[in-house]
């Protein structure tokens, strides 16, 4: 089974974000750079799936110079190969042209499964999955917290408002994962000194044949008009419990004509 | 002026309150238009109150494709109704799903889209909270029609009624669109409480909690308000409350008028999810925690103590 699962490095949500003042888009310099956190767990989903039913798992991910690293550490996970898509021309780039971007990649890849995290803790999107499903014509199972691949068939349980759903597609597919479907490895010492010798491809927009005035901020369909951090919220009282704290709270309630 | 449509969502024959909340924001691009997409049948009874919350217009688009299988149909129908009336912007609720039918429909129309936007402008500029609610972006679509994904309890809706005018559309959907099946529904019951996302108060416990027992605690609170139940991730990964209760990264966001945190420590991770909520109160026995800074009114002290008084005293003023 060939597999593709997709990574993404993120400014960390525990550092301080921030959006550049010059082009309006994330600051890659202010904060950590880690990796997305979904992508960690569909990184394992994609071992484990190699692990049951043989094949080889690769790598890609969209990113400046930098995000070798995540590129390194799934690789150290367990992956075989990988392909860094990078190019200066898609700094800025939107949801869509990101997706044209990927999609493009994957096309130059044999695949029977791609894999994706549901969202990225940067842009909470959300709907990457579902955009190379339309680009690639290929069925999207999203938000799945389990996964089963029998014969040509690929099915998930996913989680909707009222419960859940058993989804089932033929291969290939595309399946986005969420958090909770499973635990994901560490790099183990073995697995970072072979990462350094395992293959990683570098794709340029001209390698993909993308025009450059299609993605990036030049080819952006969204533009941030303007900025500004939120205003610090004002504390409001805050008292110690001194056996009344329940109907304090109460009262204050009910001063916002809340109750 | 140009139509903006509006994708409706609806359960047990009702539409969801984003729903109405959408046609007033649709209003201030254009004439709100309805598009109602489900299985045979489920469209008639929703047709009165999308009229009574200002629908110009109500497209219905049956059938039982649009249940049997995936987002892709829907974002298939309303592609067709964006080539045939060149509305002036498409509007979805910000949802798992609505935000996956934005980006199909965007890749489809070659068009821009926002998600989890908070406010509008008439010219179509939105609002977001990004970065864990720590920078406010004002952003524009600038290609083909504009999309955007709306989150629930952003807009108010309109008590005004629209000329609800029924037009049917016919559904016809490619093969693509009909590839990933759903092939088994478990429905969980969930009771008489409001849905999270849709909830004017939200009271969520975290891993001061302390174990699945003890969130009956948390239940009882919420039901003396009308509220939903939300949950830390640190409770929902514990297993002592269900994931699609989590508020936060990685789980749901929610902007109620009340949001009232018990155990919960306010980890950014957390705080991303319900920064926005018009008031905030905190119960945590551990002062440094970092959730007070956004409390406008806080208790530093035991909650197996301070929950159930407050409930008491809440269930007291109410009768």
């Amino acid at each position: 089974m060939k597999i593709v699962v997709l990574v993404k490095q993120v400014p960390d949500t525990w550092s301080d974000r921030k959006l550049r003042e010059d082009d309006r888009t994330v600051d890659r310099d202010a904060a950590d750079a880690v990796f997305n956190e979904m992508d960690e767990h569909g990184v394992e989903e994609a071992l484990k799936l190699k692990e049951a039913h043989g094949g080889e798992v690769t790598v890609l991910s969209m990113g400046p110079e930098r995000a070798t690293e995540t590129i390194r550490k799934a690789l150290a996970m367990g992956a075989d190969a990988a392909v860094h898509v990078s190019d200066e021309a898609l700094h800025g780039s939107c949801a869509v042209g990101t997706s044209a971007a990927l999609a493009a990649a994957l096309r130059t890849l044999e695949f029977d499964v791609v894999i994706v995290g549901t969202e990225a803790s940067d842009a909470r999107v959300g709907a990457l999955g579902a955009m190379l499903g339309e680009r690639l014509e290929i069925p999207a199972l999203t938000g799945a917290r389990s996964v089963t691949i029998e014969g040509t068939t690929a099915r998930i349980e996913r989680q909707v408002d009222a419960g859940f759903q058993t989804v089932e597609a033929d291969l290939p597919v595309v399946i986005s994962v969420i958090e909770k479907i499973n635990e994901p490895r560490y790099p183990s010492f073995k697995g970072i000194m072979a990462a350094k010798k395992k293959p990683v491809q570098t794709l340029s927009l001209a390698d993909l044949g993308l025009e450059p005035s299609t993605v990036g901020l030049a080819g952006a369909t969204t533009e941030v008009v303007d900025f500004a951090p939120r205003p610090p919220k004002q504390q409001g009282e805050i008292i110690t419990d001194d056996g009344s704290g329940g109907v304090k709270l109460a009262e204050f309630l009910a001063t916002q004509k809340i109750i | 002026m140009s139509e903006v449509l509006v994708l409706v969502e609806h359960a047990d024959g009702t539409p969801k309150k984003v729903t109405f909340e959408l046609l007033a924001a649709a209003a201030l691009l254009g004439e709100p238009a309805a598009v109602v997409t489900g299985g045979p049948g489920s469209g008639a009874g929703l047709v009165e109150s999308l009229t009574a919350h200002g629908a110009q217009k109500i497209y219905l688009a049956e059938s039982p494709d649009l249940e049997d299988y995936l987002v892709a149909p829907k974002a298939e129908v309303l592609a067709g109704l964006v080539a045939d009336k060149a509305p002036a912007a498409v509007l979805l609720a910000a949802t798992g799903e609505g935000k996956e039918i934005a980006g199909r429909l965007a890749v489809r129309t070659g068009s821009g889209f926002l998600t989890d936007v908070v406010d509008l402008t008439a010219d179509g500029v939105g609002t977001q909270s990004i970065f864990g609610g720590g920078i406010t972006v004002h952003s524009r679509v600038r290609a083909g029609t504009p999309i955007f994904a709306i989150r629930p309890n952003a807009f108010a809706p309109l008590e005004q009624a629209g000329a609800g005018v029924q037009e049917n559309v016919e559904v016809t959907l490619s093969a693509a669109a009909k590839s990933a099946r759903v092939v088994d529904r478990q429905v969980e019951a969930k009771g008489d409480r409001p849905e999270l996302t849709e909830a004017q108060i939200v009271v969520s416990g975290g891993r001061g909690v302390g174990s699945a027992d003890n969130f009956s605690l948390i239940e009882a609170l919420a039901d003396s308000l009308d509220a939903a139940v939300g949950a830390s991730r640190a409770a929902t990964d514990a297993g002592w409350y269900p994931h699609q209760h989590q508020v936060g990264q990685t789980g749901v966001t929610v902007s109620p008028q009340l949001y009232v945190a018990v155990g919960i420590s306010g980890a950014i991770q957390h705080r991303a999810g319900m920064q926005t909520s018009k008031t905030i109160v905190v119960v945590n026995k551990d002062p440094e925690a970092p959730i007070f800074e956004l409390a406008d009114y806080g208790v530093v002290g035991d909650l197996f103590t301070v929950v159930p008084q407050l409930t008491d005293e809440i269930t007291k003023r109410k009768s």
